[in-house]
């Protein structure tokens, strides 16, 4: 039973370990360590179309994060105050939008807004007083709107359960000692469920930063990380590519343990 | 609107309905200036919903609620002069102890100087005793401590009326003891409307000046504690305030007697009318003398003897009426006069102590 556990765990854990290992390789072998080395590090940041393909991903993920910690927020703050069974109905359809799979919304969105552009280009064409209206298309603004929908949902998950938690009778006081809704908001509500919010972006963050299946569909010409290391990886794995695996392993993990760390203080508080 | 009124408080034919469910209805109370009053009821009979609505949190489904003369209806709470100690206490738990007792003085407007908010923080830490807690986090107070800041937090505003529901449910019960007599204290000195709820009839007993007692939604007494003690208006308020032991009986017309339901007849109390016909009466524990004389009107058998230090409690069971409550001050006994269980006992008392209420 252990050896059997101990495989499985070998089976996961392994490849990943390669993964890193051979980020150091001197050479330029896959399968043969010939020595310790950083210079596939230095050679994939100078690599333009990699840290430009960098970029672009992080410009997305902070954005579409941002996005869906803002929205998100209202919208775990608007749920509050439904009705139980309206509520039961939107705690419903924020878990299957969770779990619905990248392949799913990958194509739902690029129809969704192949339609939208359908619609709107042409009505833009008509209504633009100057010589060349704009064209909306796939891109940059396409990859943030998918990850920020789903992203939405997993913060709206997250800040929800923390407002659950805060008690009405805090708000009351607040209330009750002359601050009005908006200024009970900013005193008692915000900082309380602050943590929560950030918790909510860094992971809405990584999802968007570590996303190929959504970004390809709706991506058109522009290039995320993940994708061009799809579109390198058929070139053959080379270290560079290992290299930057294994950033963005070091970069994932450290975001995830962030907001691990946020949402578990605040639980051990409210619990005293 | 105003009412040309001593009163900080007046309830007019106020109802609360939650859809189709009444959680009070008919409520008419007047708090005079600088009163202490208590609404007093079991679980569920509309208390808290009337502290509520005088907070501001709860608005009246009918009629109207006045806090010093002018009508409250939809006015929020953030608007009203009242202040309130939550049962849990509500600190807020980001905020330092000194946070918590300003917070209140921080909103208003136009502002208060930072000084001016400061030396009032103090002097309200001080009034409550936490002088020296300032910088503590809520976290890091007791029960006992973080409910004097709940008070703190209530006081430093100078309400016109300070709502407490059941401020002292979660203290112990030596710490509970020593809350009601300094917020009885407090109270005094301040000068200001207390309104407090509990489900405690000692705590409303002992604290108040004015006792609201409510049952199903409804006010069924209100008066001073004596009053309400001593000459229950209800069989319900007799029983829930204070013990009680309920005898059943009838009512003979005219100048007859009261027959108890084993037949033995007494005297009626000044306080009876002539309605003949079924009845309860109540009779305190502490209005019955155990004697060793054949010739009381009741007797019985002691069944158990309760030491409850400064008082003795029997279980009698009385021929052909059950179970009796009988309470002896130690005082007032010898401890070698003491009744045994087993022992046969005549019941004494005044008939004048009995209440009669109609079945």
């Amino acid at each position: 039973m252990r050896a059997l556990i101990s495989s499985v765990y070998l089976f996961l854990y392994a490849p990943i370990a390669l993964v890193v290992l051979f980020s150091f390789n001197a050479g330029r072998s896959a399968s043969e360590f010939t020595g310790f080395s950083t210079a596939w590090y230095g050679k994939a940041l100078g690599n333009s179309f990699l840290v430009s393909a960098l970029q672009n991903s992080l410009m997305i993920a902070f954005t579409s994060a941002v996005l869906a910690a803002v929205f998100g927020t209202m919208a775990a703050l608007g749920m509050e105050r439904l009705g139980p069974r309206t509520r039961a109905l939107f705690d419903a359809l924020l878990a299957a939008a969770i779990v619905v799979p990248g392949v799913v919304i990958g194509i739902a969105t690029l129809v969704a807004l192949v339609a939208l552009f359908s619609f709107v280009n042409p009505a833009l064409a008509i209504l633009w007083p100057g010589e060349r209206p704009p064209q909306l298309g796939l891109g940059y603004g396409s990859i943030i709107a998918a990850h920020g929908l789903f992203s939405m949902a997993l913060v709206t998950m997250i800040v929800k359960a923390r407002i659950a938690g805060l008690g009405r009778d805090i708000v009351e006081a607040s209330s009750d000692l002359y601050a009005t809704p908006l200024t009970t908001f900013r005193l008692i509500v915000l900082p309380q469920i602050l943590p929560s919010i950030l918790a909510g972006f860094l992971l809405a963050f990584t999802f968007s930063f570590d996303d190929f299946i959504i970004a390809f569909f709706v991506a058109g010409s522009k290039t995320t990380l993940p994708i061009y290391v799809f579109a390198s990886i058929r070139r053959g794995v080379t270290p560079e590519i290992n290299a930057i695996a294994t950033m963005v392993l070091a970069a994932s993990l450290a975001l995830i343990l962030s907001a691990r760390l946020l949402m578990r203080e605040k639980k051990s508080k409210s619990g005293e | 609107m105003r009412s040309a009124s001593t009163n900080d408080i007046e309830f007019r034919a106020v109802a609360k309905r939650y859809g189709s469910v009444a959680a009070v209805s008919g409520i008419d109370l007047a708090v005079p200036k600088g009163a202490f009053v208590a609404l007093l009821g079991p679980s569920g009979c509309g208390k808290t919903t009337c502290l509520r609505m005088i907070g501001g949190f709860e608005q009246p489904s009918e009629g109207a609620v006045y806090i010093g003369g002018e009508a409250m209806n939809g006015v929020p709470a953030y608007r009203r002069p009242v202040n309130m100690v939550f049962q849990h206490y509500a600190l807020f738990p980001h905020l330092d102890v000194e946070q918590n007792v300003a917070y209140g003085l921080k909103q208003l407007r136009p502002r208060i100087a930072a000084a001016e908010i400061g030396r009032r923080t103090q002097e309200a830490l001080e009034m409550v005793r936490l002088g020296g807690f300032a910088k503590r986090r809520i976290h890091e107070m007791s029960g006992g401590q973080q409910q004097r800041v709940a008070l703190a937090r209530a006081i430093v505003n100078k309400p016109k009326v300070l709502l407490l529901d059941e401020p002292l449910a979660a203290l112990d019960k030596k710490l509970r003891t020593a809350m009601q007599i300094e917020l009885q204290s407090l109270q005094r000195e301040l000068g200001i409307t207390f309104v407090l709820v509990t489900h405690d009839q000692e705590e409303a007993l002992s604290m108040s000046d004015l006792v609201c007692v409510m049952n199903a939604g409804r006010i069924v007494q209100i008066g001073t504690p004596e009053e309400i003690y001593d000459r229950p208006e209800s069989l319900f308020v007799a029983d829930f305030v204070g013990k009680t032991n309920r005898i059943a009986a009838t009512i003979e017309a005219g100048a007859g007697p009261i027959r108890l339901a084993n037949g033995v007849g007494l005297a009626k109390p000044a306080r009876v009318n002539g309605t003949a016909g079924a009845a309860m009466v109540a009779l305190r524990p502490e209005a019955i003398r155990l004697v060793r004389d054949g010739a009381s009107t009741l007797q019985g058998t002691v069944t158990h003897r309760i030491f409850l230090g400064s008082s003795v409690e029997y279980s009698v069971e009385v021929d052909g009426l059950g179970d009796f409550l009988v309470t002896a001050d130690r005082r007032s006994i010898d401890e070698s006069d003491l009744a045994e269980p087993g022992e046969r006992i005549g019941l004494s008392f005044d008939p004048h102590a009995m209440h009669v209420f109609p079945a």
